[in-house]
């Protein structure tokens, strides 16, 4: 499993830093269109053909991964933080301020995560700059995502919360934020890395499946979701082995995300 | 009694507040009061003016929330704005549609992800639960979308789509369980007395096992409908998951709103319903 897990960290390394190295060894821009090459297979020029629009897809591929691989992280940056905020001020006051964050953190919770989504996302205009797409897009998983590492969260501060380092602190005359801040979360740090860990594939995963709907990152900028559209081509288009690259790499990445957390969640 | 009745209270209560949060969702979104309709060159001044004056009424976040909720006692759900149908009719149109795919789904999940993991638990053989298991890392890796165009391109049934987004949730935790309740000490007494394999599983392990099972169940349920989305749009199925994405393209709020309450308030029922279940199953075991 060791073997496996250092495979997985490999795989993600190299596929982050050469997505992040995409603007040196892209052979073309994302955007730009070969028109009198569009739907080719691979050759010198293009190494995974070209779209039905003639633009490299190789160079798609490589724009795409750094947008989903880049984004998804600061979107689970962003839930984390704002879980820690709910689950970690209700868990530390408890009370009616706790029981008042927990049903709030339910009805979240019970509502479908796609249908929500959509209806938030339907709140905002869809007709917006790509990079705006990109932005709108991760912040709403960013912002709805919070609720079930909020609830963990909230039961690992209940837990510190009468614990005797920090009764101690207490009566050192530590209060309020400063003790939540010093002394209960660094000590959460484990459950906040796993609850971060854990969001990055759920994100990749929402943002690809809304991507396919045309309801992600809009054209000409490619992310996973849009890449993998072009499979809705393969009734007119014909199948072929490396118009799937992009869904091969989703899942191995995703995959390498669930190794490397399963140790995550098992340290916290 | 006393139990349902907090369940009840408490379904109510969520129903309130996230129509609440929904209706002030919908009030406040960008262009709420301004109609395409109001842009149309052939209306005279007074036409436009009356556009307005129908959207006016609902400005006030507290007005608009008491008239939706007056409205929603009467069972008027509101009409759609991209279908121009009342949300009621499509609702009693596309549920069934989405029952039968999402139940069918849920079936074939549930007795694929119960097979394969009682089957890999119970040989005892490493290579047989690792193949079970890396199967189920690569579902859990693939976005429903995905699934869903693949079984397009295969022609395939999309209800097995939704069968494949919640075979490795089920599976995992179900292994997880049954390897747990095959290491108990009384089952391993129970093997060394010489009681048969099947005796064992319908005696001793699925009483036990069955009722944490079914808290998976209204998880599924959630995961069901949350997949009925890419499935039902992109296979072209008229359910509800069609009518959210339409609803979602054509910035439809007042049918997403409701859509996202129904689904809630399944969800909810299922999970309270699948608990009170595991309860009866356990107390019938003890």
């Amino acid at each position: 499993m060791r073997r496996i897990r250092q495979l997985a960290w490999l795989l993600l390394g190299v596929v982050a830093l050469s997505s992040l190295g995409a603007g040196l060894w892209a052979p073309a821009d994302y955007a730009m269109q070969f028109r009198e090459a569009p739907n080719s297979p691979p050759s010198h020029e293009h190494l995974l053909g070209t779209d039905d629009l003639g633009r490299d897809r190789f160079s798609r591929v490589l724009y795409g991964t750094r947008i989903s691989l880049l984004m998804a992280p600061l979107a689970a940056l962003l839930s984390t933080l704002l879980a820690t905020l709910v689950g970690g001020v209700a868990g530390y006051l408890g009370g009616w301020c706790e029981r008042a964050a927990m049903g709030a953190t339910d009805l979240f919770l019970s509502m479908p995560w796609l249908f929500l989504l959509l209806a938030v996302r339907a709140m905002l205009p869809l007709n917006v700059a790509p990079t705006t797409s990109v932005a709108v897009t991760f912040l709403l998983l960013g912002v709805l995502g919070w609720a079930a590492s909020a609830r963990v969260l909230c039961a690992g501060v209940r837990g510190l919360r009468n614990s005797e380092f920090v009764l101690q602190a207490r009566a050192s005359g530590l209060h309020g934020w400063r003790l939540l801040a010093v002394h209960v979360l660094p000590n959460l740090k484990p459950v906040l890395l796993a609850q971060f860990w854990i969001a990055i594939p759920v994100f990749i995963i929402t943002e690809a499946n809304l991507g396919i709907l045309g309801l992600g990152v809009s054209e000409p900028l490619p992310s996973w979701g849009s890449l993998l559209r072009e499979m809705e081509s393969f009734a007119s288009f014909g199948f072929e082995a490396w118009k799937l690259v992009p869904l091969v790499l989703l899942v191995l990445v995703v995959s390498s995300f669930q190794i490397v957390l399963s140790r995550d969640e098992v340290a916290a | 009694m006393r139990k349902l009745l907090r369940h009840l209270a408490a379904m109510l209560a969520i129903i309130l507040v996230g129509g609440l949060l929904s209706a002030t969702l919908v009030r406040l979104a960008p262009g709420f009061d301004v109609d395409e309709e109001q842009l149309d060159s052939r209306l005279s001044g007074e036409s436009v003016a009356a556009l307005r004056q129908a959207r006016a009424r609902d400005r006030n976040i507290a007005r608009f929330y008491l008239h939706y909720l007056g409205r929603a006692l009467r069972g008027d759900l509101g009409e759609s704005r991209t279908l121009n149908r009342p949300v009621r009719e499509l609702l009693a149109q596309r549920l069934p549609v989405t029952a039968r795919v999402a139940g069918l789904g849920l079936l074939a999940g549930w007795f694929c992800a119960v097979v394969v993991a009682l089957v890999a638990t119970m040989a005892r053989r490493v290579t047989l639960d690792l193949v079970a298991t890396l199967l189920a890392a690569v579902f859990l890796s693939l976005p429903a979308a995905v699934l869903a165009l693949l079984f397009v391109f295969a022609n395939a049934p999309a209800c097995m789509v939704i069968a494949l987004v919640v075979f490795p949730k089920v599976f995992s935790y179900a292994r997880n369980l049954l390897a747990k309740s095959y290491d108990s000490p009384h089952l391993i007494t129970a093997y060394a007395k010489g009681v048969g394999p099947l005796r064992i599983l319908l005696w001793h392990v699925l009483p036990v096992t069955g009722s944490q099972l079914l808290a998976v169940a209204g998880i599924s349920v959630s995961i069901a409908l949350g997949a009925a989305v890419p499935v039902e749009s992109l296979c072209g199925i008229a359910g509800i998951g069609q009518l959210a994405w339409q609803a979602a393209l054509g910035r439809d709020l007042p049918l997403l709103v409701n859509l996202t309450v129904l689904v809630t308030v399944i969800t909810l029922a299922t999970n309270w319903g699948s608990e009170i279940a595991g309860q009866r199953l356990r107390m019938g075991a003890a």
